[in-house]
Order: structure tokens, then sequence, then C-alpha cells
């Protein structure tokens, strides 16, 4: 177990390693750099030659990295090139909306994507299993601009039920900003997970042991719960750790749309001013996440399912 | 790439917002109904566009429109543009120029700086002293660098005497530039600014919101409103569903759909604000092919403005008569105005040889309407034979990209007096020059109109700069947009004459809540 986690560990550093690099190298294609965007519309070259040299653009690209990753690796990820922000404080500010975000979408997402999963494993086949699959699916079809777009026009522009945007607001303090947002960010994974929950439960009651903990006379309930989830749940707790991925891009575009100053916000920000330091930062947070979080989702489905393949 | 699709993601989304919001909306006729009389109290929150979490308040670094709204209540300048860009003074009292136009004696307002302290002229030096600092890149360095700063002097405390590196009649545009404010002496720390400005500072979170209340002790009147709240919204769409959810009560730039749609319904205020941007063409005259002045002058003729204020500013806007500044001060407006001759625009082409001739056209989507301008014109140049190669540039660097990159651009520019867009583009030492116009007779003419005390003198020496570039110049200004507004029926006091930056626009120490 403790070789496992170190090996995965130490792969994990190195595809942390791979992102930034290569966000890098995509950063530096981009036409232009972060004196070009500062000078905007009034390119004077002089103007735009000084920039460059105040913020160190007019040395070698390796050596810029280099520079950059060897303060990386003792904390200090530098400063915004376009403001007199470190880019760690940033980063911690803008954090904290996606957290809250990504965190409330993910605690929701489990209870009702297993609920609406179970319900329909259990009537499989009635009207109210067709409901749910074809609701799901449908859903699930749907980008989620689109569909933030749509709720916005209904719920808050015609009906007034819920702010149309987080302007001015705290989010922490008022949750009816949340509530479209959250509704955004849960649709379409919901809809995965229950379709994978229900699948698991139908082929888990199907199975051997299920059938031999009926004949052993076991409730139902108990069965359901204590024997057939667990293992319907593995597929989908990796599912979930797909999805813990595909939230922080899914929070990018709530962000723009509900006008949420979160990470994404900021990502979109940076690479627009060709904002190196910020883009490399948030690469290397949003790396970092995707790696612990499959790292956990694996090791939970070993935990879960310690029979299955899963993460080896 | 990401950056693109972005762009083009969130465009969609925006008209998405919008033909929804109007399907749901359904369509109440009239418009909407007046704030009424002048009221105090309230706290008005308005929404622009960000620059994220690296804005800061240094009302020198000031470049974007929101930077601009927060500097311009927290801050003052010398003196400000009116509606037709000519310089009207804010903080200087009066400015007296001597007679060889070289020392300019400004007498400063009776103001106070938001702690107390009074605006003396040595602020005022400081000031200018902190904008041109060597090395550095603030935006109105270039403008006030005509000012010889260790020459100049406090005379007093409400006396500063400027010495000029040269003559310059126009001076005061220098102090109205954009960017060039008054902090007290030694300031280097922004994060509580102090300003002499309408509003005090109160918070501010960067790239999401500013908080200011009134400053009762304000130099032109203290505002009608207690408390303004700048908010950034970079997506436009969401600007107007604010707006719509009465989240905000103005929104600084709407999309020309936008406006449409919500013109009529009355649940929203749309102000659409004249000579705010001026759009064109740059054409290089000193490299092939543009530099055939037939050929420049067939591009004179082939432009059908009409149809591009019709189709690229859905109206929005007044045709253009090829030279900047239609409604400033110093246009002139005697020339006869040009319309679409293909005869001649043919024949043009012809005598320059270019028929069938394949020229590349550069845009971007760095600005609105450059593509779909550069799409039009194109289309209307294939009728005498040219044939326009439209590509498509990377938005962020476009500026740059066209400054030395191109022979054809699709062009864009914001309010400026004349003074500026002479010097600024038209000048062999400009350094934004995108028509590569050098020509030393040209120079000589600008020089002398800022060389003259006599304003008829300087009116005519900018009339026959003006003829030139009409004659031959390298830009087609076809057209001048309104820059529009969305505010909430209750707002009140909004100078709907007002171009964008100037010292009108967002002056929301005269605006009221009803």
């Amino acid at each position: 177990m403790i070789g496992y986690l170190v090996r995965r560990l130490l792969l994990g550093a190195v595809q942390v390693l791979l992102v930034v690099v290569g966000v890098f190298l995509l950063t530096e294609a981009l036409p232009g750099d972060a004196a070009v965007t500062i000078a905007g519309d009034k390119p004077d070259p002089a103007v735009i030659a000084g920039l460059r040299a105040e913020l160190g653009l007019d040395r070698p690209m390796w050596q810029r990295f280099a520079e950059w990753l060897g303060s990386a690796l003792q904390g200090d990820l530098g400063t915004s090139l376009v403001g007199p922000r470190p880019v760690a404080e940033m980063i911690g500010t803008a954090a904290g909306p996606t957290l809250l975000l990504a965190g409330l979408a993910l605690a929701l997402l489990v209870p009702l994507s297993t609920g609406l999963g179970v319900l329909a494993a259990r009537h499989e086949g009635s009207r109210l299993d067709r409901l749910v699959t074809s609701t799901t699916l449908g859903l699930y079809a749907a980008p989620e601009f689109a569909m933030a777009i749509l709720l916005v026009a209904v719920f808050a522009v015609q009906l007034g039920w819920f702010p149309p945007t987080a302007i001015g607001g705290s989010l922490s303090s008022n949750p009816a900003l949340l509530a479209l947002p959250i509704l955004v960010l849960l649709l379409r994974p919901i809809c995965s997970l229950s379709r994978l929950v229900r699948a698991g439960m139908i082929d888990a009651q199907r199975s051997p042991f299920v059938q031999h903990a009926r004949r052993l006379g076991l409730s139902p309930t108990r069965i359901r719960f204590a024997h057939a989830l667990p293992n319907a749940a593995a597929p989908a707790v990796q599912q979930l750790a797909r999805t813990a991925d595909w939230l922080i891009g899914g929070v990018i575009v709530v962000e723009a749309i509900f006008v949420i100053p979160g990470l994404g916000t900021s990502l979109l920000e940076a690479v627009s001013a060709r904002d190196l330091p910020v883009v490399q930062g948030l690469a290397l947070v949003f790396a970092t996440t995707t790696v612990l979080v499959n790292l956990g989702a694996d090791l939970a489905a070993r935990a879960l399912s310690p029979t299955s393949e899963v993460g080896r | 790439m990401f950056n693109l699709d972005r762009r083009r993601f969130l465009g969609l989304a925006a008209a998405g917002a919008v033909s929804t919001g109007s399907l749901l909306a359904g369509c109440a006729p009239g418009g909407a109904p007046g704030a009424g009389a002048p009221k105090p109290g309230g706290r008005l929150r308005a929404a622009f566009s960000g620059g994220g979490a690296a804005e800061v308040l240094d009302p020198h670094e000031t470049s974007l429109y929101i930077e601009i709204a927060r500097s311009k209540a927290l801050f003052d300048k010398l003196a400000d543009y009116g509606n037709d860009m000519s310089p009207q003074p804010r903080l200087a009292e009066r400015w007296e120029p001597s007679a060889d136009l070289r020392t300019w004696r400004i007498t400063l307002r009776q103001a106070t700086f938001h702690d107390g302290r009074p605006v003396r002229a040595a602020d005022v030096l400081a000031s200018y002293a902190r904008i041109t600092e060597p090395g550095g890149s603030r935006r109105a360095k270039s403008s006030l660098s005509v000012i010889d700063l260790p020459a100049s002097r406090a005379i007093d405390d409400r006396t500063v005497e400027f010495q000029l590196k040269r003559p310059y009649a126009e001076f005061p545009n220098a102090l109205a530039t954009l960017g060039a404010y008054i902090i007290p002496e030694g300031t280097e720390d922004f994060s509580q600014p102090v300003g002499s400005g309408p509003f005090k500072f109160v918070s501010f979170e960067p790239g999401k919101s500013f908080l200011a209340a009134r400053n009762p002790d304000y130099f032109d009147g203290p505002p009608l409103l207690d408390e303004l709240q700048i908010v950034v919204t970079n997506d436009e769409a969401a600007r107007v569903n604010a707006l719509l959810g009465g989240q905000i009560d103005y929104a600084n730039d709407l999309t020309l759909t936008s406006a449409r749609t919500y013109e009529s319904g009355g649940q929203i205020r749309v102000l659409r604000l004249p000579r705010s941007n001026f759009h064109g063409l740059a054409m290089k005259v000193d490299r092939p092919p543009f530099d055939r002045i037939e050929l420049r002058q067939a591009m004179f003729h082939l432009t059908n403005r009409e149809e591009l204020v019709r189709s690229v500013l859905q109206g929005s806007g007044q045709i253009g008569n090829d030279i900047y500044g239609r409604g400033y001060r110093y246009y002139a407006d005697h020339l006869p105005q040009r319309s679409q001759d293909l005869d001649k625009a043919r024949s043009l082409v012809r005598r320059a040889g270019a028929e069938g001739m394949t020229i590349d056209f550069d845009t971007s989507d760095a600005s609105t309407g450059l593509k779909e301008a550069a799409l039009a014109i194109s289309d209307q140049a294939r009728q005498v034979g040219l044939n326009l190669n439209v590509r498509l540039g990377n938005k962020d660097t476009y500026w740059s990209d066209i400054a030395d990159g191109s022979v054809l651009a699709s062009y864009r520019s914001g309010a400026m007096p004349l003074d500026s867009h002479v010097s600024q583009r038209l000048l062999t030492s400009s350094t934004t020059n995108n028509t590569a116009w050098q020509r030393p007779e040209f120079d000589e003419l600008y020089n002398a109109a800022q060389s003259t005390t006599d304003e008829n003198r300087r009116a005519e020496l900018y009339t026959r700069m003006q003829e030139q570039q009409f004659n031959e110049g390298g830009f087609v200004w076809w057209g001048a947009s309104d820059w529009i507004v969305g505010a909430a029926t209750k707002v009140g006091g909004i100078d709907e004459e007002a171009p964008a930056n100037t010292l009108e626009w967002a002056r929301f120490d005269k605006v009221w809540l009803a």
C-alpha cells in the first residue's frame, strides 16, 4: 500500500511537471507577450522594448522557465507581469469562490446522483425508471453554457426568483447567489453519475453474491445499500474523480456567465494578458488538484471494492 | 487559441442570452420613464469590464474604461475634455501662456484632498514627475513629456509655471490627457488612495468591486449620490442580465444587439453616446501598393459609407468623411461629403495599374466591427476589380502586429482632440504612425499651428492638414459609432452627448437615483 502510494505520488509529480512545461510552451507559442498586451492600442516600439526589459521578457525562454521552476520549488510563484501583486496571493483570493462552488457541487452531487441511480435501478423498467433515464440522458446532452443562459433567462430575468449574476455580493453570505451556478454545475455530472450508479446497481443485483445474500434471507434494503451499492459505486467513484476534474473546467464557464471572480476567471484574464507567472501558477494548481483527486478516487475505489483491478 | 475560443464562446453566449431574454421579456410599447428632478442619496452600482486580479488604483496606470471611471471618482486632472474634445478647466482655474507659448502659468482652484490637505502646485509638479519618470511607461508620459520639468516651478501654492520644450498652443490638451491625475506629493502606495475627486475611497477588491463615498467638500459641488460602487463584469450578457435583474443601475459598453433588444421595452434606458469611436482603414503610404496615390483615392471612392454604418454599426452612428474627428474642435466641416463612386474608383484602379491585384487586408476581433467592416469593404472593392484578401489576426496583439506588418488594416480610434490624432499618428516623429505618413511639410503645418496664439490661424492650419489627409492620406475614416450605455430607469443626470472617455462620460458625481 505504502509502496503504491509513493509510486503514484512520484508519477503525479512527473505529470504535474509535464503539464507545467506544456502550458509554458503553449503560452509562449501564443502570438505576442505581456509587453505587447500592456501597450494595447498604443504599440510604441520603444515602450514595448522598455516593458520587455523591465519584465525580463527579453531573456531566453529556457532561462525564464528554469528561474520560475527554481522559485516555484521553493514555494515562490513570483509576481504578476501586469500588476504588482504576488501570484500566490492572487490565486489565494480567487480560490475561495471556486472552492466554494466546486465543493458544494461535489457535496450535493454524491447523495443526489446515488439516490437517483438507486431509485431508478430499484424500479428497473418502470415508468419512473424510464423518466429518470430519459431525462438524465437529455440533460446530459445539453452543454452547460446553453443551460446557464436558459436558466438565467427564465428563473432570474423573467421570474426574478434568483439573482442573474453574482455581482456585488458575497457568495458565502448570500446563498441565493449560488443557486443557479450550482444548478448549472450539477446538472450534467448528476446525469452521468446517476446513470452509472443505476447500471452498477442493476448488475450487482443480478450478481451471484447478491442472489446468495437474498437466499440467506437478508433484508432487501440491507442488500441494496450494504452489498450491492458498494460494488456498484466503484465505477461511479472513478467517474466522480473525472467529474472533479471536469468541475474545474465547468467552473470556468459558470464563473464567466455568473460573474464570479474565481480561478477560472483568473485563468482567462491571465492568458489574455499573456501573464505567464499567473498562468503557470494556475496550471500548477489545476494539475496538482487533478492528480490528487484521481489518486484519492483510486484509493477510494480500492477500499470499496478490493477485488477489482482499479488503480493498480 | 484558448483565448479565441473563449471569445467566440462568450460572444455566442451573449447573443443567446439576449434573444431568449427578448422573447421572454415581450414588448411593452413606449420608452423608459424619466428619472424626475435631481434627488440626493443612495448608492449607484455601475458595471464595467475589468482588468482582473491584477487591477490597481494607481491613477497614473489608468488605461481601461473601468480604471478611468474609478480614477475620475477619486482624483482630478488639471483639465478634461468637453463633448467637442476641447479642454475644460478642472483643478486648473485658468491657464495663461506667454507670447512664445513656451511658458504656461496655471492657477489652481481652491481644492482639498480627502485628508484635508490643500491641492498645491507642488502636488502638480510631483504628479507629473512621477508620470514622466525615466524608464517608466505610464499612459500620460508621452503627452506630458513636452514639459521641461526641472525648469518648471511652483510660484506659490496655487500657481504653477510650466516651461515647455517647444511652443505648444494646445498645451491644455496635455493637462487633460488620459491618466494625468493629480495625487498628493510623495504618494507611492495606492491601497488607500487619497485624491481630490468627488468620491472618497472606501474599499477595493481587485477584479471585483470598488466602493467610494460622497466627498462633501468637492470643489465642483458635492455629488448627489451617497455612495458609488463599481463592479467588474466582463461578460456583456451578464451586464445586461444584472441590469434587467436590478442588481446594477448602470452598465458600460453594451452591444448593438442588446441596445436594439431593450431600447423600446421600457425596462431599462439605452443611451447612445455619439462621436465615441471612429472606424476606418489604415493604408501604408510608404510602400507598394498604396504608395500609389491613385490606389488610395480608389479606396476613398469605392467605400460605401452609408452601407457600412447600416451594416457594421447597425445604424448606431454617423458616416464619416475620411478625416478624423467629425464634431470635434477644428474639424474641417467645409469639405464636400464623399460618397461611393464606382466608376471613378474603377478608373483610379486602372490608372494605378492595380486591376485584378490581390492585396492583404488585416483585421481581427480586437475591437467591435473591425472584422465586419473588413469583410464589407472587401466586397465593395471586388466591384471595382480589387481583390482584398481579408486576414483575421490575433486580437490580443493586433495593434502591435499592424504597426509595421501590414499594408492595409481595419482600424479604430477612441475620442481624442485633433491635436492628439495628428501628433500620435501623422507626424514623422509619431510613435503609432499606422499609415506611415511622414511628410516634413505636414509636420511644419502642425508645428506652425502649435506656435501661433491666433486661434483663427490655427484653425486654418488644421484645415490645410485635413485637406491633405482628405485628398491623399492613408486613412479612410468611414464612420463614427455611438458608445452604448445601459441604465436603470431611475437613474437621472447622465449626459447623453458625451463621447466615451470625456469629462461628462461616467461622471457619477452629477448622477442621481430617483
